[in-house]
């Protein structure tokens, strides 16, 4: 009796030792959104992160992309929010990112590879931060439908094509295969902007006022229009929707109803596992404007949050996901375009991808290269979404006849000058 | 124990008594242990004042989660910024107000400098004017079958209700579905010989789907409660109508109309009431397109707090407040008819 009344006390007091020890681990959450397999792959990274940190557990929380957009900013103005999240809007949400400067241990190796685009998720004047780095970096750029250019015994446009080379070539062949969109771009700002900075678009401060709507805005915005008319893109993306609303046509290409489909590479490894060997799929260079051939550049990165109480775990955690060797396996496995100078040079061996898939790759990293200057201010300014949503909101009035050009002109104006004036109100 | 009652005649006791035993008893250790105090309470106010102590717990709850959010709101719609906290928001005074209403012509949305907010209004008063004619002309004529002694009338009731059961969310994917341009109702037109007709892109059928969408998930709602007035006309006028050889149309005219008025008074409230509000439905069908052409009030709240990069509490909680007025009009006309129904 006694002996048993000893082995409960000494259970007992093993059970709270343990419990003890279960709550000196810290939790981390990431909220996390996927365009194809990088949940799964971030997952199997974070899980020999715990094998190596026995004290840190990491959580995904996987939510859809439009959580990040609208749930996340909300939270974060709360005060309540994860530790960590993969964002795209960099500018936007920099006022909440946190610094992990003094929590990483080599800050000029983050400088090195991560460079360039931390000033994407730095507040204006701020040039030290290091908030997060890139889990892929994204450049705009056209999908075709090879198959489809066979069948209709139509020659594809070459090195150096215009939009209008393209645009009329993808008629023809939408004509005689059938096919409803002959060119489709995704309903996104970002997009349009892929096009407009090759029609010259600035986005340049005049007289101390962000000028969103210059003369290349005007050609894209008017190319734009003309296609809808012309039948060259149906109305089913941009007119179907209202307001700020995203619209892919990945599901059309994948399909094969879209000839020439503008996104970007993000769109690479989704194609490669659900198009197989349905029909044959290139990526082309971005098709060149008067200004010059440029898409624009963009991307996801994983940001540490000031909302978390956890900063030192979350730098380490940080630490370990932008190392060179993790990175580089994350890369390789998603298919995405590095966001870190140093594997770009390198180059990504992406053992699991397909020679289409591969052969999209390289024409998207060669992109990278290629990309203007204005393109990356564009990026990287804090205004740009909303330049970006005011554009495809107007826009797709437009389209469907609800508004002139001239009239969603001075709306994209007015829209903008009023959400930067809002943004600007202080107690 | 059961076999001496059943000896004495007494009824069986079933899983139903059991549960009555069960939640008598629980409502007597209830009583037990709160007498006490509230005979305190009691001793200490007065039974005059004792009713408000009951409706404190209900007030509370309404007041944290209805009144206190419309307060909030309230103090957004006269403030400015992207804060939250109603302590980071600078006040504007009746800025958003004065921006919302701010129109050469009413009836022209372009001329307005928020024009989007009244596209909203006009596409909501065009979906309520349809889908209020639409909605009480199928209620009634669903209630009137329903209300004759025809075969399977239980079923069909069933069947009428059942999109009722169903989350709005569920009701437009569904139709989504049905016709998209690759939809089933599509592949039925392609097949009988016809073309697609891509209903997403017309303003015209995107509203006319927007509708009957919504006429379809809430009938059976409001063709239940004219069935239940129906079936409190009593059978005796009917009777007396038929030995003086009444034609239906007159029976129909003279009888059931004006005895089905109340009911009818009700429906035609509630609708309009829920037509002001739609949102749900309409935005997952259509996403508010094609352009602006079924964005509805309330999406164009949401879109400005929630979806534009610059969340404008401000602009939006103006807007919730103007939408608030309307609705508190209507339910103060619902509660006089119903009043007026009730003397």
């Amino acid at each position: 009796m006694k002996k048993a009344a000893w082995m409960a006390g000494c259970a007992l007091a093993l059970s709270i030792l343990g419990a003890a020890g279960a709550q000196a681990e810290t939790t981390l959450r990431i909220m996390w959104y996927s365009d194809g397999n990088e949940g799964e792959v971030m997952n199997d990274l974070l899980r020999r992160f715990e094998e190596k940190n026995k004290d840190v557990k990491v959580v995904l929380d996987q939510v859809p992309f439009k959580a990040i957009n609208e749930t996340l900013p909300v939270q974060l103005a709360s005060g309540q929010g994860p530790d960590l999240a993969r964002i795209t809007d960099m500018g936007g949400l920099a006022p909440y990112l946190l610094d992990v400067r003094a929590h990483v241990k080599d800050a000029a190796y983050w400088e090195q590879n991560y460079g360039p685009f931390l000033q994407w998720m730095r507040v204006p004047g701020n040039t030290t931060a290091i908030p997060g780095y890139m889990t892929q970096l994204t450049v705009t750029g056209p999908f075709v439908n090879k198959t489809l250019f066979e069948q209709a015994g139509v020659a594809m446009p070459g090195a150096n094509a215009t939009w209008e080379d393209w645009a009329k070539a993808a008629k023809a062949v939408a004509d005689k295969v059938q096919a409803p969109f002959p060119v489709a771009f995704d309903r996104s700002g970002h997009r349009f902007f892929g096009l407009a900075v090759s029609q010259g678009a600035q986005m340049a401060e005049t007289g101390g006022a962000l000028n969103p709507v210059d003369d290349g805005f005007k050609r894209a915005a008017k190319l734009v229009v003309d296609w809808h008319k012309s039948g060259v893109m149906s109305k089913e993306l941009w007119g179907a929707v209202s307001g700020t609303a995203y619209r892919g046509a990945n599901e059309e290409f994948k399909n094969a109803q879209v000839v020439f489909y503008e996104s970007g590479s993000w769109q690479t490894a989704q194609f490669d596992k659900t198009i197989g060997d349905a029909f044959d799929w290139i990526a082309v260079p971005t098709p060149c404007g008067p200004a010059n051939c440029s898409g624009m550049p963009g991307g996801a990165a994983l940001v540490a949050l000031k909302t978390s109480s956890h900063p030192a775990e979350v730098g380490r955690l940080l630490d370990y996901l932008a190392s060179e060797e993790v990175a580089s396996e994350f890369y390789a496995r998603t298919l995405f375009v590095p966001g870190h100078i140093g594997l770009a040079k390198k180059g990504i061996a992406y053992k699991s991808a397909s020679l289409q898939a591969a052969s999209a790759l390289k024409v998207f990293g060669d992109a990278v290269g290629k990309l203007d200057p204005v393109a990356y201010r564009i990026q990287g300014d804090p205004s740009s979404r909303i330049v970006f949503n005011a554009a495809i909101s107007r826009l797709g009035q437009v389209v469907v006849g609800e508004t002139s050009l001239d009239d969603a002109y001075q709306r994209i104006s007015a829209d903008v000058a009023q959400q930067i004036a809002e943004r600007k109100k202080k107690q | 124990m059961t076999d001496t009652m059943r000896s004495h005649g007494a009824p069986a006791r079933g899983p139903s008594a059991a549960a009555a035993a069960v939640t008598t008893g629980s409502a007597n250790i209830l009583m037990r242990l709160t007498d006490p105090p509230m005979r305190a309470v009691q001793r200490l106010i007065g039974a005059a004042r004792m009713p408000y102590v009951f409706l404190l717990p209900n007030l509370l709850f309404f007041g944290l989660f209805v009144f206190l959010p419309i307060g909030i709101n309230i103090v957004f719609s006269v403030t400015g910024g992207t804060g939250l906290f109603p302590s980071e928001r600078p006040y504007v005074g009746a800025e958003h107000y004065a921006r919302l209403l701010d129109c050469g012509s009413y009836l022209e949305a372009g001329s307005c400098r928020e024009d989007l907010f009244w596209r909203g209004v006009g596409n909501t008063l065009t979906f309520t004017v349809f889908q209020m004619v639409a909605m009480v002309l199928f209620s009634l004529v669903t209630a009137l079958v329903l209300n004759r002694p025809i075969r399977g009338r239980g079923f069909f009731r069933a069947v009428y209700f059942f999109p009722v059961l169903l989350s709005p969310v569920v009701v437009a994917l569904i139709w989504k579905w049905i016709l998209q341009r690759d939809g089933l109702l599509n592949a039925v037109l392609t097949t009988a010989g016809g073309e697609k007709i891509l209903f997403f892109v017309d303003p015209g059928w995107a509203m006319f789907w927007a509708v009957f969408v919504s006429v379809w998930a809430h009938m059976g709602f409001y063709t239940l409660i004219l069935l239940a007035g129906l079936q409190a006309i009593p059978r005796d006028v009917y009777e007396a109508a038929e030995m003086d050889g009444t034609r239906p149309w007159r029976v129909f005219h003279r009888i059931t109309l004006p005895l089905l008025w109340p009911n009818l008074l009700v429906v035609l409230v509630l609708v309009l009431i829920r037509s002001v509000q739609v949102f749900d439905e309409v935005f997952v069908l259509t996403g508010g397109g094609p352009g602006t052409a079924t964005m509805m009030v309330v999406q164009y709240i949401y879109t400005t707090a929630f979806a534009n990069q610059v969340q404008n509490f401000g602009l939006a909680g103006a807007a919730s407040v103007l939408l608030g007025a309307v609705l508190f009009v209507l339910t103060l006309i619902q509660l006089f008819l119903t009043r007026r129904r009730a003397s």
